[in-house]
């Protein structure tokens, strides 16, 4: 017991070592949601327009003007499909490291490099979770949309992703999850999150155990805190389904 | 009101219409009976450019509807359309899914949209389900609110897919009586159905559409009683 005693005050107190795990408490949090939401953000964004254009083709261009617009939006829907191929072939690490030292080389907050990197990492996955789901929307449903005379971009919006949502929701609670858990990594460039924080003081105390079975548990209770706020998510878009 | 011309589509190859020429005026009742595959229901999503024709023209209320230039969503908002699988809006509620699209359109304001959603669910007897979900309903009370949808539009022609071809036997007769009463009172309205029965009671015309032609065109007492088109007479002595 008093073993346990003194690697507590070694791990926690001395020294005020609790601090070094609040900083990288906040920070792992703060990179977690923003990553989460500039995931999202471009993730839906990126799934909507490729189904737009998914949509588009099926129309044949007539015009010079309308050419041009399904020149300019074929090319964008091949970078992009470009985008999240690059995104999911190559390692977090690296992409982390080449917008660390190259693309953002010289950006004095690195939290902010994290986010991005981050953030734009997971948009790619998010945008295939969302594709799917949307995939997985009965036609009908568009169809239903554009009979009525509203546009494709409005009948996207307010009937396909509210349902491509809801089915999509388990895939997009791992995406958020995974981003928690991966920002694990962002000591690799020197910014202190909570890995990065058992690591300091683990080499200070020369004691491995509590720093980090006491990361494992945080982040731990921070999986679970979010996987109850999406089953809450999941019951109230339960609503509409067959029952 | 809608003249088609010389219509044709094709889906990768596979010819579905072939030239269909047809005038459809105001107030007339067109029937649409055919073979499944024969190209019948593509004949009436090229109506509403749900499908794109691959050839000829779709003229309604003397605007080329085929022509790129045209906004497709002005012209669909004149046109109600009513699905075999009826495509009511699983995410919203019997009031939502009527009071969507005009007030997305900016055609109603929600009041006015929700006044006019509730006075067309007591027409149909339904609106103590104006809160309900759809997966709450019934398959005949699902279309008739798909039905109900498309008259909050106001449209001047009503296109039926099979409204009745995904329904429990029981819950036909209640989906035709609302169609008959549309008919009765004056909409213009191309149905595409098996019912034999309906179509003859209901149509101003019957057309018969085989291997993306119209085969036949006749009143529905002459078309019933006295068909001339070979295939014609061997589908209804299969089907009646």
């Amino acid at each position: 017991m008093d073993e346990i005693k003194a690697e507590f005050v070694k791990t926690f107190i001395r020294d005020d070592r609790y601090k070094v795990f609040l900083t990288g408490f906040e920070n792992t949090i703060l990179i977690t949601l923003v990553s989460i939401v500039v995931g999202m953000v471009f993730g839906i964004a990126i799934a909507m327009l490729r189904y737009g254009f998914v949509q588009i083709k099926k129309r044949k261009p007539v015009t010079a003007v309308k050419k041009i617009g399904y020149v300019l939006y074929f090319i964008i829907d091949k970078i992009l499909a470009l985008y999240v191929a690059v995104v999911r072939g190559v390692p977090l690490v690296v992409q982390l490291l080449i917008m660390a030292f190259v693309i953002m080389a010289g950006f004095p907050n690195k939290i902010v490099v994290c986010c991005i990197a981050m953030g734009l990492n997971s948009a790619a996955y998010v945008s295939e979770v969302v594709r799917g789901g949307i995939n997985s929307v009965d036609a009908g449903q568009m169809e239903a949309g554009r009979s009525l005379g509203v546009g494709a971009f409005d009948t996207i919006l307010y009937i396909i992703l509210p349902q491509a949502f809801k089915s999509a929701l388990p895939a997009l609670c791992n995406e958020g999850i995974a981003v928690l858990k991966e920002t694990s990594i962002v000591g690799y460039i020197a910014v202190v999150d909570l890995t990065r924080a058992s690591d300091l003081v683990r080499s200070r105390t020369m004691s491995p155990l509590m720093p980090l079975l006491f990361i494992a548990a945080v982040y731990f209770a921070c999986v679970m805190i979010l996987s109850f706020g999406v089953s809450i998510l999941e019951r109230r878009l339960k609503q509409g389904d067959r029952g | 009101m809608i003249e088609v011309k010389g219509l044709k589509k094709e889906f990768d190859g596979l010819k579905v219409l072939n030239g269909i020429d047809y005038t459809i005026n105001q107030g007339e009742k067109i029937v649409v009976i055919g073979p499944s595959g024969s190209g019948k229901s593509t004949f009436l999503r090229c109506l509403n450019l749900l499908e794109e024709p691959t050839g000829g023209e779709i003229w309604f209320d003397g605007t080329n509807i085929t022509d790129p230039q045209n906004d497709i969503n002005k012209m669909r908002q004149k046109m109600g359309m009513v699905f075999q699988h009826f495509n009511l809006f699983p995410h919203m509620t019997v009031l939502d899914n009527i009071t969507f699209a005009p007030v997305r359109l900016k055609m109603q304001t929600k009041a006015e949209a929700k006044e006019n959603a509730l006075r067309l669910l007591r027409r149909i007897g339904l609106e103590d389900k104006a809160g309900e979900y759809p997966n709450k309903l019934s398959g005949g009370q699902k279309q008739r609110i798909a039905i109900v949808r498309a008259l909050a539009m106001n449209p001047e022609v009503m296109l039926f897919d099979e409204p009745t071809s995904a329904l429990d036997p029981e819950m036909v007769g209640e989906v035709l009586d609302l169609i008959r009463e549309l008919a009765d009172e004056g909409m213009t309205m191309v149905i595409v159905t098996h019912e034999m029965g309906f179509a003859r009671e209901v149509g101003t015309k019957v057309l018969f559409v085989d291997e993306g032609l119209i085969k036949e065109e006749n009143t529905p007492e002459e078309f019933f009683a006295h068909p001339k088109n070979e295939r014609l007479q061997e589908f209804l002595s299969k089907v009646l």
